[in-house]
């Protein structure tokens, strides 16, 4: 039965090893737990799952192994009951009274065999009443709701504390999302962007120097000191917003807000689609108070690394013809800003949140990518962990 | 070796899957993972258990800059130049010169000890790789004495993580595995009364509604947590706020010393516009 378990878990893709299952049995053999299944699952999570996003999945297949009651749900449902039936949007309050009231239908098997054909009955999804499958109804199939003898669909909770094993309440549910840009994660591709540099005051032993010095002062010790490392990287951050970005608004704020704890020698300024002769620090001031490109091109050094977000969608005119800007009268076109920047600053990449598999189809990404000799990434963890080399190898 | 089994403290709650987490580590020796929001009692977890099984506590607290072979020994090379500048006789023995880290320390010590290494993932990637062995076989050698340093008792370690990168697998086999979840509001409130046994009922009810409620706006930056529950009731206790002032106008008031748990301020300002936004639909 064990090694069965053990199956099904790596048929679920949890990465349990021979080594964890081993260490279970041994744990057995060591009486950890006494007999109730509930400790035997504490124990069994607690050796073979190593990551809180597969809590989730654990939960599924100890339930499924040791009830045997997926298998019947598997037959008759597929996969899983869709989610959006159930979705909290009520909640049913009985009195003591009412649930008296409310008398059990048959026994297991019987619920079960009903579950099934209610199922394949229904369509859509369904919230009240006291027949179909939904939420906050009397049925006893759904959740929210109140039927003593109910089997419950994806609810974080038991409401009524019945009835439910743990492993059954699926409380890690939220934690099971296969990873998204999270600020962790981009902070940590951030990091590789780090360049030490001694400078400051001289606090650290030198070693090296320590031991070069004392031989040529024949062997009497010479102490030779360095400043600290620290991470010298500068980073010029030019964010698009407004417009089409509104989509991206979470990702881009993931991206600043990681980015900003990251670097000490940050500099950001907003644009709209397109980079031309004024861009801004506060988006609420847009207006009054702009900055001149040009200033920002003098003020900043051409050690800087340069990051520029945007979806470059747009009309090809505001690339390529003075006065294409949607906003106002521009003297002089985009891409010669563009070019203006990247003479400057020959580590740039541009990064675009939109993705990578629709980009050929947008014509002004294809021309913003040319301008940027193809350093152009998709916003997500693989794309800015390419674009981050492409920084640190372009010289 | 001792062999009681872990239940919990008078001053710490802990749920019965932690127990079981905490108990299997010991039984066989091997590391215990512990990961979860920050402020869920991870870093206590390893004190109270010490404090439970009557064993001495060892606290290892890593650092970015923190090397594995720091927790093992130091070789104090530059010492040992300086006394054979000075003609000190110590210098011929090498062994004056090496420092026992916390490892070796909780691998020799009389009674089997309980070894925290907090916050593991603040150091290099490569940390727990380099600690593999030693945690696996509980003995390391050291090479400038040419001497093997082997465990008398398996200590207990308990390792913490705050998952700020990705441990590597070899590491995690070799451990078992606790998610401390944050607790729901019936564990909450045995946690606030273990801490405080004589706060009034009606302020704990009070103040952990408002406390869930906080929780629940969508959007905030840093969630409070349960140490942050604690350090606000210890606050109301201190000022004497009566159970009212966190009461009804809960919807209309922010709550008072709301310091304690939003930690940002563009947190108070998001938790201040929903107030506003929450009080204009009522007018």
């Amino acid at each position: 039965m064990m090694t069965e378990f053990f199956r099904k878990l790596r048929q679920a893709s949890i990465p349990v090893t021979l080594t964890e299952f081993l260490t279970l049995l041994e744990a057995l053999n060591q009486r950890v737990t006494t007999h109730s299944i509930e400790e035997f699952y504490y124990l069994a999570r607690a050796t073979l799952v190593k990551d809180e996003r597969h809590y989730d999945r654990f939960d599924q297949v100890f339930g499924s192994h040791f009830q045997g009651l997926e298998t019947r749900f598997g037959e008759v449902v597929g996969a899983t009951v869709p989610l959006e039936w159930l979705r909290k949007l009520a909640e049913l309050t009985l009195s003591e009274d009412d649930k008296a009231l409310i008398e059990a239908l048959g026994g297991w098997e019987k619920l079960m065999e009903t579950f099934a054909q209610r199922l394949a009955e229904q369509e859509g999804r369904h919230q009240g009443g006291n027949k179909w499958v939904g939420t906050a109804g009397t049925s006893p199939f759904g959740a929210y709701g109140y039927n003593p003898e109910g089997i419950r669909i994806g609810q974080d909770t038991s409401r009524h504390r019945r009835a439910v094993k743990v492993w059954d309440r699926r409380e890690f549910r939220n934690l099971d999302d296969t990873v998204e840009l999270g600020t962790r994660n981009i902070k940590v591709a951030l990091r590789r962007l780090r360049r030490f540099a001694r400078e400051g005051a001289a606090q650290e032993l030198d070693l090296d120097d320590t031991i070069r010095s004392t031989a040529r002062n024949a062997g009497y010790l010479e102490l030779k000191m360095v400043p600290e490392r620290h991470n010298a990287v500068k980073v010029l951050l030019f964010l698009d917003v407004g417009g089409s970005m509104d989509d991206h608004v979470r990702a881009c704020e993931e991206l600043f807000s990681a980015a900003r704890g990251e670097f000490k020698h940050l500099e950001y300024f907003y644009f709209h689609n397109m980079i031309y002769e004024g861009l801004w620090k506060d988006n609420r001031r847009r207006y009054t108070e702009k900055i001149e490109t040009l200033t920002v091109l003098r003020t900043f050094g051409a050690d800087y690394k340069l990051i520029l977000v945007g979806d470059a969608t747009m009309s090809p005119y505001e690339i390529t013809y003075p006065g294409g800007s949607v906003e106002h009268f521009n003297p002089e076109a985009g891409d010669v800003w563009l070019n203006r920047l990247l003479d400057i600053y020959s580590r740039a990449i541009w990064l675009n949140p939109q993705p990578q598999n629709r980009w050929s189809y947008v014509p002004s990404i294809q021309m913003v990518r040319e301008l940027m000799g193809d350093r152009m990434y998709p916003l997500t963890l693989e794309g800015l962990e390419q674009g981050i080399r492409t920084l640190q190898r372009a010289r | 070796m001792s062999q009681t089994r872990f239940r919990g403290t008078d001053r710490y709650v802990a749920t019965d899957d932690l127990m079981m987490a905490v108990n299997a580590a010991v039984t066989l020796g091997r590391p215990l993972l512990v990961k979860g929001e920050p402020g869920t009692g991870k870093t206590q977890l390893a004190e109270e258990v010490a404090l439970a099984l009557n064993r001495p506590f060892i606290q290892w607290h890593i650092k970015s800059t923190t090397k594995a072979q720091q927790g093992l020994y130091e070789y104090d090379a530059v010492s040992r130049l300086r006394d054979s500048q000075l003609g000190d006789a110590r210098v011929h023995d090498i062994g004056n010169y090496i420092i026992k880290g916390k490892l070796w320390e909780a691998f020799t010590h009389e009674l089997q000890p309980v070894l925290l290494i907090d916050e593991i993932d603040k150091a290099d990637i490569e940390f727990p790789n380099d600690l593999l062995l030693e945690l696996d076989r509980m003995e390391f050698h050291v090479y400038e004495t040419q001497q093997l340093v082997k465990a008398r008792h398996r200590p207990v370690i308990i390792i913490t993580s705050n998952n700020e990168k990705e441990l590597p697998d070899a590491f995690l086999r070799r451990c078992f595995f606790h998610y401390i979840r944050f607790p729901d509001p019936e564990t909450m409130e045995r946690i606030v009364r273990v801490h405080y046994p004589d706060l009034k009922k009606r302020l704990l009810s009070e103040a952990l509604e408002a406390f869930f409620e906080i929780r629940d706006v969508p959007g905030l930056k840093k969630r409070p947590s349960t140490s942050e529950l604690l350090d606000w009731i210890k606050l109301l206790v201190a000022e004497d706020i009566p159970p009212e002032a966190l009461r009804g106008d809960a919807h209309k008031l922010i709550p008072p010393l709301h310091g304690a748990l939003l930690k940002n301020e563009q947190d108070v300002h998001l938790f201040e516009r929903l107030l506003f936004m929450s009080r204009r639909k009522k007018d």
